[in-house]
């Protein structure tokens, strides 16, 4: 029980300083562009005091530790600017759209491991026989394909030709976001389980040269069950394991998934205040994002922890 | 931006650099490598011949003939500007494998020196920028690079100076991994016991021995790179129209998705071949460097 505490804290510590450089990597990502974004922003002919209006309302007045000062401070507060578009804190912006992309990436991280585990699992059982070869066409395939294109595709076929799915939008009731989330996740989902095919097969196939199954063989146990009980529990942990090094990718892909499906997520937030130029929203919802990355990446840790003993003797 | 697993190989590559030539040859001699190249070289070459095989101008618009069918005029039809699609999906070809090549040579020449520097120095620098590479990898890839491209500008220059500045950290990670495989090597404290430098002990012995992980790694960068372009395009933030780009071709095609579906298909095929061959080619390199 120790040991798990200690984990726990040392993964925390090694959290914070990535959350703190997180910070300071998207405050210097606005503050430090080259130009003048007040300037952009109200435009090319408007007169030095309306540019300085605008410089202290994004707080680009003062020098950039001042301003760095500031940023901290507020945020401390839960506070993360004012949105120019909207007149309104991002933070209620961010907060009315995190649900739907929360629930997205939920979903297409539960779709990751129930469509990668057992095919990985079948491809090493079958190896090298032909179930196992079109499985390994999966991630060749897959690599290339854009997640834009996958959710168009999705969307002629199981939208437009089959009406199993909405074309887009989010409904009202709570079936109807579970129906609306379904192609999006998958979409997202998509993106990576070549990567994670590939990895896990392998993984797989030393599961079964390992000693403990042939014990569990020995002691008479049904295939089934040593598949199920062994095969399947020790092949999830680097499942996980590798699913949170790359959660950054797929929450990352949240962002085009939402705009093919017409999501009213945080991904179509950062791109409509990319449209309308409205930086503390960009700024707001890039600095959520990271901070989301390192706290999933924490929480897979964490069940890779629970799930293998030996990760946290570490 | 995906990450595989950690797998640095504890065998040595090579011994020497001379070693090098005998790889690229049995690479030549893997039958997956060579497809690979060749799916890769085909399109490369359809895309470099564009002006060539092309009957009409990527921007060449006919307001007689737009949303065509495939005939033999039009092999794939025409769009809603009535431009030639075959033609714009040559020419689409040119801009966005340039770029997919083009931009990984920095991440990966700046990636990998980074990488066998932290990895066999150490120390407070070693600590610092793998810092650093936590905090660039927390990042969302997309998010971080619309935010750049946001700031920088879209277009090409945009594409370029994100991906330079994203891209890098998982080269140093892959090589860093492995430098410190290879830096325990008896062959290496005999090079150093020896007498060599420095200098000569990371170029000569720790590099050769790193690079091919970086090699097989750029193949699948290349694509991400390319899926990067193609999705800025679909955004509307990467190449700018009227220039043909295979992600705005998807996107202007999508308002035609129930009545003219090739628009929006056909630019996803070449980039899916691209990808499956640089991943034909990438596990051919991986199955010549596995140590037998």
């Amino acid at each position: 029980m120790s040991d798990t505490w200690r984990y726990v804290g040392t993964r925390l510590l090694h959290a914070i300083p990535v959350v703190f450089g997180v910070t300071v990597a998207t405050f210097l990502l606005l503050h430090l562009i080259p130009g003048d974004p007040a300037r952009q922003l109200v435009g090319l002919h408007a007169s030095p005091a309306a540019v300085a209006t605008v410089n202290r309302r994004l707080g680009l007045d003062g020098s950039l530790l001042s301003q760095f000062r500031d940023f901290l401070s507020r945020l401390l507060h839960g506070d993360t600017g004012t949105s120019f578009f909207y007149g309104v804190s991002t933070r209620s912006l961010i907060v009315s759209r995190l649900p739907v992309t929360a629930a997205l990436v939920a979903l297409a991280a539960l779709f990751c491991v129930v469509i990668t585990l057992p095919l990985a699992i079948i491809a090493a059982v079958q190896k090298d026989r032909l179930t196992d070869h079109a499985i390994r066409v999966i991630p060749l395939v897959g690599l290339g394909m854009p997640a834009f294109w996958i959710g168009i595709l999705f969307i002629l076929i199981f939208s437009v030709k089959l009406p199993w799915f909405p074309v887009g939008g989010w409904g009202i009731s709570y079936s109807d976001h579970l129906r609306a989330l379904i192609l999006p996740a998958l979409t997202a989902a998509l993106g990576i389980i070549p990567l994670l095919i590939r990895s896990l097969r392998a993984g797989a196939l030393d599961v079964f040269n390992a000693d403990f199954i042939a014990t569990a063989r020995a002691k008479g146990l049904r295939e089934g069950r040593v598949l199920f009980l062994h095969v399947t529990r020790n092949a999830l942990i680097p499942t996980v394991a590798l699913l949170g090094l790359n959660i950054a990718y797929l929450i990352g892909s949240t962002v085009i998934v939402e705009r093919v499906f017409d999501l009213n997520g945080l991904g179509s937030l950062l791109l409509e205040a990319v449209g309308n130029r409205d930086f503390p929203v960009v700024e707001g919802v890039t600095l959520v994002f990271a901070v989301a990355v390192v706290l999933v990446n924490l929480g897979t840790d964490l069940v890779t922890a629970q799930l293998d003993p030996r990760i946290r003797l570490r | 931006m995906k990450l595989p697993a950690a797998t640095p190989s504890a065998q040595p590559i090579a011994e020497s650099a001379g070693r090098h030539r005998s790889i690229a040859r049995r690479a030549f001699g893997s039958r997956t490598f060579v497809a690979g190249l060749c799916i890769v070289g085909c399109i490369t070459m359809l895309a470099v011949l564009a002006p060539v095989i092309s009957r009409y101008g990527p921007n060449q618009q006919n307001p007689f003939h737009t949303l065509e069918g495939p005939s033999a005029a039009h092999w794939l039809g025409t769009d809603d500007l009535g431009r030639d699609v075959w033609s714009r999906v040559l020419y689409a070809g040119r801009t966005d494998l340039f770029i997919g090549f083009a931009a990984v040579l920095f991440p990966l020449i700046f990636g990998t020196l980074l990488g066998i520097m932290v990895g066999y120095f150490g120390g407070r620098f070693d600590t610092f920028t793998m810092r650093l590479v936590d905090v660039i990898i927390a990042f969302p890839f997309f998010v971080l690079v619309i935010a750049l491209v946001f700031i920088i500008g879209p277009g090409i220059r945009g594409i370029f100076i994100a991906i330079a500045l994203t891209d890098w950290v998982v080269y140093t990670r892959i090589i860093r991994s492995q430098t410190l495989v290879v830096r325990e090597l008896d062959w290496v404290a005999a090079a150093r016991a020896g007498g060599l430098s420095h200098a000569r002990v990371l170029r000569r012995h720790i590099l050769p021995n790193t690079i091919p992980q970086a090699i097989v790694y750029v193949m699948s960068d290349i694509v991400y790179v390319l899926l990067a372009v193609v999705t800025l395009g679909y955004l509307g933030l990467g190449i700018q129209p009227p220039t043909p780009d295979w992600g705005s071709m998807i996107s202007e095609g999508q308002s035609f998705l129930t009545t003219n579906l090739w628009l929006s298909t056909i630019p996803g095929v070449p980039i899916v071949l691209i990808g499956l061959g640089l991943s034909l080619c990438a596990d051919g390199l991986t199955d010549v460097l596995r140590p037998p």
